[in-house]
């Protein structure tokens, strides 16, 4: 630990700001694909990426730009319905394609849904939102065209290839995914530095003094809607398409919502590394908490009390952090890295 | 800088003034002609009015402005100071009035043009973007000259570098002005209440205003702050030639500061003149007798 933070310490900036990016190609790129097994794979990194990308996405809109919403399922799935859908109907088109139209589906729908911002604020807004939420779900389920007239309404993931590359297997629906997190997420890293994510963060935090120096409060809530929703869209494409591959409208419900919502708030507002301490949390909690139940109370603790503890304790961690910790999991970890690094110091 | 420009302008103008009335106005000005008389009001507001439910917080009220004053509003508390900036910035619709910002003449200024229109402000409460550094809270002040678009700003394309690096030159520029190099990079809601009040000044500055609206600038400073902030409002004037509409309650800052002062009461215009004009007028005198006396038996 002395070396590292000597090394650290000695180390121009620049390198610095690599090694995290080093880092995580390694592991994502050369240890997971080499090493990690099918189950880490497939129940925990395939919907860990996933909701990744959606908190990433919910972050720009409520984290960033303020907007409260609760419409993030919705979105997920106009994003995998629409990708099901353009692959379905149109031949021949390149799994990228499919994820970007996908995308810009979802961000059209995200607009619609956006425009009461332009007048209702906090929780007024988030009510609104629940509109989404609701009409979504129901469109998808009324018009049997949606899921190709498929009797429960459930889609399933079509053979994901890219450049002749089968993808269908674990190590492959991981490669797409984690490509597909790391090029979003990248671009939405440089957003919220650029001038356009500064003017989402004046919107936030005083939208007057925003709209009397310039900054188009309309439009910029508008594009925070389509580009969040469209990275939320996307994400709902990597829910549908390499972690559960076959969905119903009913797996994007409410509940997913507030999932999203949890994980920004409990890995911190206006984060981007939060919305993946969040996610990481979110997904390997249940896992720690049903082995703790069964580890103490043996057969006792059923799914039944795993659902009812795993609220109770959830809803108490997020009451702690809005209290204690409103900056989430992220400002534990720059405190903790700090202490770390002063103690070796 | 500006007022010497736009002096210049009137100068050549001069021998046009009596064609103007004569003749139509010439292709190209497009200034009414009733204004180009008078071409130094930068800022003409005529018989303001607003009332919220029932109350008058101003009724009838004139001001003119001219271009590089410095234009103090007083009056007691409540008297409708802050409501007459708030309707030159486009926050507040008059109910009746007309302001003229520039020769351009509106009843209701289109508060998201200020910045266009050359008007910056500070508000009364604090109000910057408390998650932003000093340094992006003041360069947020030049939004209103960026086009880049957001697809521009992430793959970094030459306009959007272009307009950054106007951006930040004009940021450095304007902290070295009001001595913020030293926080610059700190979260702005970190900094004491009188630096944050500073930086507004700068996000407002920044933007090279052809008019800037003060509302209480040295609210709740300590005295050595206070005087620091006047001799930052006095350079903003004298170096860049803004026009300034300064509301302050402390009569010594306006008195040292100010060109002409107008006073409201109960949103009238009770006096407007010179400050050794406004200090000598009874109605003045009775005002603030009546509003502070009780406090601290200094008046005005
Ligand atoms: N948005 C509003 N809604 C209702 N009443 C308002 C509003 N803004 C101002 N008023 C009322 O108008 C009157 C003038 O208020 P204003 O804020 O302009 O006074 P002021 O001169 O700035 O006072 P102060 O010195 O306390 O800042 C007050 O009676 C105030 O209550
Ligand atoms: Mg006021």
């Amino acid at each position: 630990m002395a070396v590292q933070a000597l090394d650290a310490a000695t180390l121009p900036i620049d390198w610095q700001r690599l090694a995290l990016p080093a880092v995580l190609i390694v592991v994502g790129y050369g240890l997971i694909p080499a090493y990690a097994s099918s189950y880490l794979v497939e129940a925990i990194l395939l919907p860990f990426l996933a909701l990744s990308l959606a908190a990433v996405g919910l972050n720009l809109l409520t984290g960033y730009c303020g907007q409260l919403s609760l419409g993030s399922s919705a979105f997920m799935a106009v994003g995998a319905f629409a990708a099901y859908n353009f692959n379905l109907r149109i031949g021949g088109l390149p799994l990228p394609a499919t994820m970007i139209l996908a995308g810009i589906s979802a961000a059209g729908i995200g607009v619609v849904f956006g425009l009461p911002s332009l007048r209702l604020r906090g929780f007024y807004l988030a009510v609104s939102t629940l509109a989404a939420q609701f009409f979504v779900q129901w469109a998808l389920t009324k018009f049997g065209w949606f899921s190709n007239y498929n009797p429960s309404g459930v889609i399933s993931a079509p053979h994901l290839t890219v450049a002749g590359f089968s993808l269908d297997g674990a190590t492959g629906r991981y490669l797409l995914s984690v490509t597909t997190v790391i090029v979003l997420t990248g671009l939405v890293s440089r957003l919220v530095n650029s001038a356009t994510g500064r003017n989402f963060i004046a919107v936030r935090d005083n939208e007057t003094a925003a709209r009397v120096i310039g900054v188009p409060v309309l439009r910029t809530k508008l594009l925070a809607f389509a580009i969040s929703s469209f990275i939320i869209g996307v994400a709902g494409v990597l829910w549908a398409f390499t972690y559960l591959r076959t969905v119903e409208p009913a797996g994007f419900n409410l509940d997913r919502s507030f999932q999203i919502l949890f994980i920004i708030i409990i890995g911190g507002l206006a984060s981007i590394r939060g919305a993946f301490l969040g996610a990481a949390f979110i997904v390997v909690f249940p896992l720690v908490l049903s082995r703790l139940g069964a580890f103490l109370f043996g057969g006792l603790f059923d799914s039944g009390a795993l659902d009812m503890s795993q609220r109770i304790v959830l809803g108490a961690l997020i009451i702690i952090f809005l209290i204690a910790e409103p900056n989430g999991l992220s400002a534990l970890f720059d405190r903790l890295k700090r202490r770390i690094g002063s103690r070796s110091s | 800088m500006i007022g010497a420009s736009l002096g210049a302008a009137a100068y050549e103008r001069a021998p046009e003034i009596s064609a103007l009335l004569a003749v139509t106005n010439p292709v190209g000005d497009r200034r009414p002609a009733c204004l180009s008389l008078r071409p130094d009001a930068v800022l003409v507001l005529s018989g303001i009015g607003i009332s919220f439910g029932g109350v008058t917080a101003l009724s009838d009220v004139d001001l003119e402005v001219k271009s590089g004053e410095i234009r103090a509003v007083i009056g007691p508390n409540g008297a409708g100071k802050s409501s007459l900036i708030n309707i030159i910035s486009g926050l507040y619709h008059a109910d009746h009035g007309k302001i003229a910002i520039d020769g351009q003449s509106f009843s209701r200024v289109p508060a998201s043009r200020l910045a266009q229109l050359g008007v910056a402000r500070t508000f009364q409460n604090l109000a910057l973007f408390g998650g932003l550094s000093v340094r992006d809270n003041i360069a947020s002040g030049r939004v209103h000259t960026r086009r880049a678009s957001f697809v521009e700003h992430i793959a970094s394309l030459p306009r959007a570098r272009r307009e950054d690096a106007a951006v930040a030159e004009k940021v450095d520029k304007t902290i070295a002005f009001l001595h913020l190099e030293a926080v610059a990079d700190r979260l702005v809601a970190t900094l004491p209440y009188g630096l944050q009040k500073r930086v507004e000044l700068a996000r407002a500055l920044v933007a090279e205003p052809n008019v800037l609206l003060l509302d209480e600038p040295m609210a709740g400073m300590t005295a050595t702050e206070k005087a620091e902030m006047a001799g930052f409002v006095r350079a903003a004037r004298d170096r860049h030639g803004v026009t300034i509409i300064l509301i302050e309650h402390d009569i010594g800052v306006v008195m040292g500061l100010s060109d002409r002062v107008a006073v409201l009461d109960y949103g009238r215009k009770i006096a407007d003149g010179t400050p050794t004009e406004v200090r000598a007028d009874p109605a003045v005198i009775r005002a603030y007798i009546g509003a502070a006396e009780g406090e601290n038996g200094e008046g005005i």
